[in-house]
């Protein structure tokens, strides 16, 4: 069974960039988060991950990234892996070594440093000489944080994001995990946001997972979408898919209001792919 | 009043002040790297002088090549006290921590006290003349070197900290550690250099201190006389550091010359920085400069 769809697979397996397979997590030693996640990202994909409030996606995030071990997190089951290589137990500094960076929810850029600082922070990793050349690759995808020569923590949060965005390039990084770029931003910002998103996927080859609960915005310009229900991927689909699936509609592009979660649809079985 | 006292206690104080804040510059910088209050920070200077004194007497090694030496041993000191007991007390009560620190200060006076007696030992001497006239001030050049030295750590700190790649990491740690390593820093490794680079300035402290005066165990009262200085600068500031430790050295120097021409107690000298850090943090409770946290009660 298993056996038979990982031989299967070996051709699409070389394109996989990041493979979760049926994650449990655990905080705290008793708080189980997540309940058997799986989900797969393409190389030079734009993936989604969507719901609501408190499904476990960033904690899914920092179990890819490695970060929940240090908030008394663990990975309890399942395996992660990076090109084929589990990284589950390796630590968060090894894994952005490895090529896979994750900006964290809340953007968490240094605010005691200018933005050139955090810029020179995100390239903690190379030891090249294009460390320059690239700032000002990031200067030109973000023009307006050339500009900004004080303290990053009096940016406004649009530059924020930008700022961690940018920090993110500047680690050169094969993957990057996105953690809700859009939250806090005027809805003209987060179109110009995602707008660069979209834009460094296509140009930069950087593969993306992205957590959002802007289901409109991140459907728009993903490849496809999975969608998270209390630790428990409940959908997934090609991002056109999704859209114009009625419940997606309902609950998260807003509209009917019959259900209340997808919990009670008997129709949304995950695809069983590791039983 | 005799003017010229006054100016050269002024001086003094300034000398002795700019080595404070050396010091105190350690201190902070492990404080804000790993949240450990160091109370071995005295220490440091009294291992690192007496491993000086000991290979340029004992080995009569050029002063030179035995202060290198000293550097080497313990910056790998550093990282060994770091790895060994300090890593171990990683997520204890910040108490349990500073009941290790104050036990590693007794257990290394203890020790030092083994290996070198109690006595006061003379550095060899380094420079050829006793004194030099500064604007007909009375200067030891050992005071001037200390006064040079310690304003070029303070402009390699500040270099390390705004220019260098580890600087940075370091600053990124002390500003938040899950987001230093979501950059792929090792906090971990971050710890260990810090210890490092305090364990070796403070010796470059203790060595200067011990050319001066000799070195004794009474090197490590420079640690307890370092808590005025950080707390005055507020703890978790780098120039708040240097600045507490300037104001200290000349505060002591000061309730000299008022002691030994009015009050005539004979302990203002050593107690004055003590009473202006009661002072302080009545008035400012995180310091000059101090990164404000409010406790409601
Ligand atoms: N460090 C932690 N310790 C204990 N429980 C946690 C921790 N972090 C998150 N949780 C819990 O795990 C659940 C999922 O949290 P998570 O942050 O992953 O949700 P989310 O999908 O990212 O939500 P949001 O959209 O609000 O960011 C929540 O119930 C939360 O309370
Ligand atoms: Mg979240």
């Amino acid at each position: 069974m298993a056996q038979t769809a990982v031989a299967g697979e070996t051709e699409a397996a070389t394109q996989v960039a990041l493979a979760v397979n049926n994650i449990e997590v655990v905080y705290d030693e008793v708080i189980l988060v997540l309940r058997g996640v799986s989900l797969e990202v393409g190389k030079g994909a734009l993936v989604t991950l969507l719901g609501a409030n408190g499904a476990g996606k960033s904690t899914a995030l920092k179990a890819i990234s490695g970060l929940l071990k240090t908030e008394d997190g663990e990975v309890t089951r399942g395996t992660i892996a990076l090109n084929g290589e589990r990284i589950d137990h390796l630590a968060p500094e090894t894994i952005v070594r490895r090529g896979l960076f994750q900006v964290m929810e809340g953007r968490r850029i240094v605010e005691d440093m200018t933005p050139i600082e955090n810029l020179r922070l995100g390239a903690y990793t190379r030891r090249d000489s294009e460390i320059g050349a690239d700032i000002e690759m990031v200067f030109s995808y973000f023009p307006r944080l050339k500009e900004r020569t004080g303290l990053a923590g009096y940016l406004s949060g649009g530059e924020q994001q930008m700022l961690a965005i940018g920090r993110a390039l500047m680690a050169r990084p094969q993957l990057m995990l996105l953690d809700e770029p859009s939250m806090g931003l005027s809805p003209l910002l987060v179109n110009e946001v995602f707008a660069i998103i979209r834009q460094l996927n296509r140009d930069l080859g950087i593969t993306m997972l992205l957590v959002e609960q802007n289901a409109r915005m991140a459907l728009r310009c993903a490849d496809y979408g999975y969608i998270m229900e209390s630790g428990k991927i409940v959908l997934d689909g090609s991002a056109a898919e999704l859209s114009n699936n009625e419940d997606v509609k309902e609950f998260y592009l807003g509209g009917g209001e019959q259900r209340k979660s997808f919990k009670n649809l008997k129709s949304y079985k995950r695809r069983k792919r590791w039983l | 009043m005799n003017v010229e006292l006054l100016l050269q206690l002024v001086v003094n104080g300034l000398i002795l002040g700019t080595l404070y804040g050396v010091v105190a510059m350690c201190f902070t910088l492990i404080y804000k790297a790993s949240q450990v209050v160091n109370f071995a920070q005295g220490e440091f200077l009294l291992i690192g002088a007496w491993v000086c004194w000991w290979l340029l007497t004992e080995f009569q090694l050029p002063f030179y090549a035995g202060f290198l030496l000293t550097l080497v041993f313990m910056m790998v000191f550093g990282i060994v006290l770091q790895v060994l007991v300090l890593r171990p007390m990683i997520g204890e009560p910040v108490i349990s921590v500073i009941m290790v620190t104050i036990g590693l200060s007794i257990f290394f006076q203890a020790i030092m006290k083994w290996l070198f007696g109690v006595f006061t030992q003379p550095f060899p001497p380094i420079f050829p003349i006793r004194s030099v006239d500064i604007f007909g001030l009375n200067v030891q050049p050992a005071y001037l070197m200390s006064m040079v030295i310690s304003l070029l750590i303070m402009a390699g700190f500040a270099w390390f900290f705004k220019y260098s790649r580890l600087g940075l990491a370091m600053r990124a740690t002390a500003f938040n550690q899950q987001v230093a390593q979501s950059l792929g820093i090792s906090v971990k490794q971050m710890f260990a250099v810090s210890w490092a680079i305090s364990a070796m300035v403070s010796a470059l402290a203790g060595v200067v201190f011990g050319i001066v005066n000799g070195v004794s165990p009474a090197l490590s009262f420079f640690g307890i006389k370092v808590f005025p200085a950080v707390i005055l600068g507020g703890l978790d500031s780098i120039v708040g550091a240097v600045v507490g430790g300037l104001i200290i050295g000349v505060l002591e120097n000061l309730a000299e010359y008022v002691d030994g021409q009015w009050l005539n107690l004979g302990n203002l000298y050593a107690i004055a920085p003590f009473y202006a850090l009661v002072l302080i943090l009545m008035i400012k409770p995180y310091g000059l400069f101090g990164t404000e946290k409010i406790e409601r009660l």
